[in-house]
């Protein structure tokens, strides 16, 4: 077995050094019920050059990315990842390290951790980030755990313009700790969250309000009055950025009042590979940081007084206060959050204010198209980033049926989640949609359609 | 002949923070044109809503950030460096192949949401996984969901407490060793549980009489690892597990120990009704620096009815996705899993086989044996006798000549040598925890042996070269106290 460097000759000398007969005598602790008397049923082993070809076999079973265009987002984007970072992300010294807790070692990654840390500080207006967290959905929920800490309130109000998925992560994380989640509705006709509504629903026992901008639907939400109303409460504001690289172009959550800011980091540097693994962002106000959840990386000396950096905080994790510490998250995604750090820098405020006026001057082309069609209109008029929902004349389900048949992978069929929106598709138009791919979606949509009222 | 291991000399760049290089107009990117007629931005987006200032993102070209993280990769020590002994931790080689067959075009760029009749190759790597690692944790059910080890717990204790209220009382304790890892009593508090430590005995197992003492119908469970975190079996895990059960209670698994039990023996056997498997430990997948890893959660056929949403379910050839599961305890993360991680783990199980995964508990326990036995003369090790994946040494010997555990971990670097884990388990003092991996051959076994034996003999004849280590890295001991009373998790501007 190529993985394993051991020779019979080795083997032999090394049983003789610790003293036992044979292979079987160091499981001699295992009782010998427990022992299994056989193989274990798995396909046999596979060489090398099989197991590519296995993959690739199974990998064909699925559709081939370049043949077809694809218009879903709904938490997850196809955008252009530049080479470097897969080249930089591949380096063995990044991809096999262990968690930085040795940090003589590890100053690379603690470095980029830090520069992570300060863009994603620079890209929401915070004045702290951590070192990241397992995904967007799982760092709104534990913000929503630090807000109840932070304030030892026990209610959560959360936008239902949020992430259905968010929604029930949320619902998962908070239903054993007596918390409660209670939804703020959108308004009909708008798509955004009812500001009546929240404000009926604010009080001084909600520890925070969870708010999406852009949200669910694609629309912006005017987070400073949602953020003003929270605050007459003693409320925090969290905000979720699911699309980040609309900060190019969209104002930060810093600058309109959030207190803790979330987020999906994919689009910047990770490829969609089938929901992850993808990278959460958090970041808050440093007279939070104490309660915030995750790692943490700081700058410091050393004995002769040069720079470097070390996990800070510590004290707040689950491998030193167990069942007290702020979380139970254990590592970060450290390689994907290395990955929107390469692409960050190579982008620089130029490339993201570039990247952001793609997205939307396409998108927003495209949902001028679809909706002129005949039958089709917007639900939800209103400010966009890249994605938007459509109502059409037939069903989401049988007009993806008929776009698939012509190698387009259409918008999101809403009836997914909201039952009675099955005429609705949230369509996605990123960097990666060429105007050509907009055109032929319109067209074909139009075709599909031609003749129904 | 020039002997592997570290330099005489070397070549280390510094480099500052990416922000403060670069110059103003400077760029890296490339992407697509303009190619749709524009529209003003002030009728898309209200002036309220804009951003009015850009972030003071680094202005660099593409080969200053190649320069940039080239440099500080190499002021890393990665597994593809050398010999990385950390317990429980299983620094195992990461193959290469898994990286090349992971980046395949359908499986990285597959949108989660996209039509489940462009996923069926996913659905059926998914669906076997699951088979495959049912079958060597000796249980029913797989979910592939949780992103991490501590995320697997946490649907295994969500789990539990979804069992036992289903059954009229969630019940409110846990029982938790105490040299158990700590993310353990850190999940049972994020699913609403109190947990209660108990003792390990003289022999650093788990004792049944104390589970018995503390078992009753108020404890919903009892999370177990093993092999444990000092490397035994813990060998009446039957009675344990039958005692939990007499009272309605349900067995845990930390699986993060499973690497010397692969073909050997299965949790499922044992009485375990439930455990998580770290992907990045056990089944090769690269630790990243700190993630991303994947931590399925393995259970038995009783539980099967509370596992995360979605299930992959099969029927007649094709594949598709199940939401609707009206137990579950919900969804933990957006989207099925970490997928590009299960794709690894995946190729992994292909390369070795039944045969193969039984080699690699062979051969992880051999090296840990011979590694004990090789520093038993120089190290106090409390427990020294048959272990399986890892021991635990400690700075007992050397405390006599003002030498502690952090000097010896310290002074291993400039041997060439990542530490082991430190001062972990909390019950030993100054404990030393040692996992090689099946990875290793003898003579880097007999290498690191020999940087142990030299470092014992430095802290009796040189015990400064050991408290002032390290000497050769980049930087020498960083002030931890500076970096939680000064904070500075940023930059802030030049």
């Amino acid at each position: 077995m190529r993985y394993i460097p051991h020779t019979e000759s080795d083997v032999q000398a090394m049983l003789r050094a610790v003293g036992l007969p044979n292979l079987e005598a160091l499981f001699a602790d295992i009782p010998e019920a427990l022992k299994l008397k056989g193989d274990l049923n798995l396909p046999r082993a596979l060489s090398e050059p099989e197991v590519i070809s296995r993959l690739q076999e199974i990998a064909r079973m699925n559709g081939h990315p370049s043949d077809h265009s694809l218009f879903l987002g709904a938490g997850a984007y196809r955008h252009f990842v530049p080479a470097v970072v897969e080249e930089i992300v591949g380096r063995e010294e990044f991809y096999t390290a262990y968690t930085p807790y040795q940090a003589e070692l590890s100053q690379g990654t603690l470095q980029s951790i830090y520069e992570y840390q300060t863009l994603i500080c620079q890209l929401t207006a915070m004045e702290v980030a951590n070192a990241s967290m397992y995904d967007g959905a799982s760092a709104t929920a534990e913000a929503a755990l630090m807000a109840s800490r932070v304030l030892q309130r026990k209610r959560i109000l959360a936008s239902s313009a949020l992430h259905p998925e968010y929604l029930s992560v949320l619902r998962t994380y908070l239903v054993n700790l007596k918390m409660e989640l209670q939804l703020i509705p959108w308004g009909r006709g708008e798509g955004t969250t009812s500001l009546p509504e929240a404000e009926k629903q604010l009080n001084s026992e909600v520890a925070a309000l969870i708010l999406q901008s852009p949200n669910f639907f694609g629309r912006l939400e005017e987070g400073s009055q949602l953020a003003e109303l929270a605050h007459s409460q003693g409320a925090l504001l969290i905000a979720a950025i699911v699309e980040p690289t609309s900060l190019g172009v969209i104002q930060p959550p810093g600058e309109w009042g959030a207190d803790i800011v979330v987020g999906e980091g994919q689009s910047f540097g990770n490829p969609l590979n089938f929901g992850g693994p993808y990278l959460g962002f958090f970041a808050t106000r440093e007279k939070f940081v104490r309660q915030m959840p995750g790692r943490l990386v700081g700058r410091t000396v050393d004995t002769h007084g040069r720079p470097g950096f070390v996990l800070a905080l510590a004290t707040r994790e689950q491998h030193i206060r167990r069942e007290k510490a702020t979380s139970n998250i254990c590592t970060n995604e450290a390689l994907c959050a290395l990955a929107a750090t390469v692409h960050l820098c190579l982008l620089g405020p130029q490339g993201l204010a570039e990247l952001a006026r793609l997205n939307l001057q396409k998108a927003h082309y495209a949902k001028e198209k679809i909706s002129g069609l005949p039958g089709f209109d917007l639900p939800f008029p209103g400010a966009t980033y890249n994605e938007f929902v459509v109502r059409m004349p037939r069903s989401a389900v049988e007009i993806n049926r008929k776009l698939l048949k012509r190698r387009i992978i259409g918008g999101l069929d809403l009836s997914r989640f909201f039952p009675e929106m099955d005429d609705c598709s949230l369509f996605c138009v990123t960097e990666m949609n060429p105007k050509h791919e907009i055109d032929r979606l319109v067209e074909s949509l139009e075709e599909l359609t031609k003749g129904v009222k | 002949m020039i002997s592997s291991g570290v330099g005489q000399s070397g070549l280390i760049f510094e480099e500052a923070l990416i922000f403060e290089k670069g110059s103003p107009g400077r760029v890296g990117y490339s992407l697509p044109p303009m190619d749709v007629p524009e529209t003003k931005i002030h009728n898309l987006v209200p002036p309220s809503l804009q951003r009015k200032e850009l972030p003071d993102l680094p202005e660099v070209s593409e080969i200053d950030v190649v320069r940039h993280f080239l440099r500080l990769s190499q002021w890393n020590y990665s597994i593809a460096t050398g010999l990385y002994p950390l317990g429980s931790c299983t620094m195992k080689y990461n193959p290469r192949v898994n990286e090349q067959v992971a980046r395949l075009p359908e499986f990285a760029h597959a949108h989660p949401l996209q039509p489940e009749e462009l996923c069926q190759g996913i659905l059926l790597l998914i669906y076997e996984l699951e088979q495959h690692l049912a079958e060597i944790a000796g249980l029913d059910r797989v979910s592939l969901q949780p992103a991490a080890g501590a995320q697997g717990e946490l649907a295994g204790m969500m789990m539990i407490r979804a069992y036992h209220a289903a059954q009229g009382n969630p019940r409110r304790l846990v029982l938790v060793p105490d040299s158990a890892h700590g993310t353990n009593p850190s999940s049972c508090s994020l699913s609403g549980y109190s947990t209660k430590a108990l003792p390990s005995n003289a022999r650093g197992l788990i004792d049944p009489a104390e589970v018995r003492k503390s078992m009753n119908e108020e404890v919903a469970a009892m999370m177990i690892t093993n092999p444990n975190t000092l490397g035994l079996f813990e060998e009446e895990i039957i009675e344990i597990c039958q005692i939990v059960h007499s009272h309605g209670g349900l067995v845990y698994g930390d699986g993060a120990n499973l690497n010397a039990l692969l073909g050997i023996a299965r949790p499922g056997d044992m009485g375990f009704d439930l455990l998580h498997l770290n992907l990045h430990k056990t089944f090769s997948t690269p630790h990243g620096g700190g993630g991303p890893g994947a931590g399925p959660i393995a259970v038995r056929a009783a539980l099967a009815p509370f596992l995360p949403v979605p299930v992959v379910e099969k029927e007649g050839n094709r594949f598709r996705l199940n939401y609707d599961l009206p137990a579950s305890i919900g969804k933990l993360r957006a989207f099925h899993s970490n997928f590009a991680i299960l794709v690894r783990a995946y190729a992994y199980l292909l390369s070795l086989g039944a045969a193969g995964l039984r080699r690699i508990a062979e051969m992880a326990t051999l090296n840990a044996n011979y590694l004990r036995t090789q520093l038993a003369p120089f190290y106090h090790i409390p427990f020294n006798r048959l272990c399986k994946h890892e021991f635990v040494a400690t700075d007992q010997v050397q405390q006599g000549f003002g030498v502690k555990t952090l000097d010896i971990a310290k002074r291993l670097m400039d041997k060439g040598f990542h530490p082991p884990t430190i001062y972990f388990p909390h019950i030993v003092p100054g404990a030393l925890m040692i996992e090689p991996t099946e990875s290793e051959s003898k003579e880097s076994l007999d290498q690191f042996i020999a940087a142990m034996e030299e470092i014992a003999e430095e802290a009796q004849r040189d015990p400064s070269s050991l408290t002032s280590a390290p000497h050769l890295t980049k930087v020498s001991r960083l002030d931890e106290v500076r970096a939680a009373r000064e904070l500075d998790l940023r930059w802030k501007g030049k």
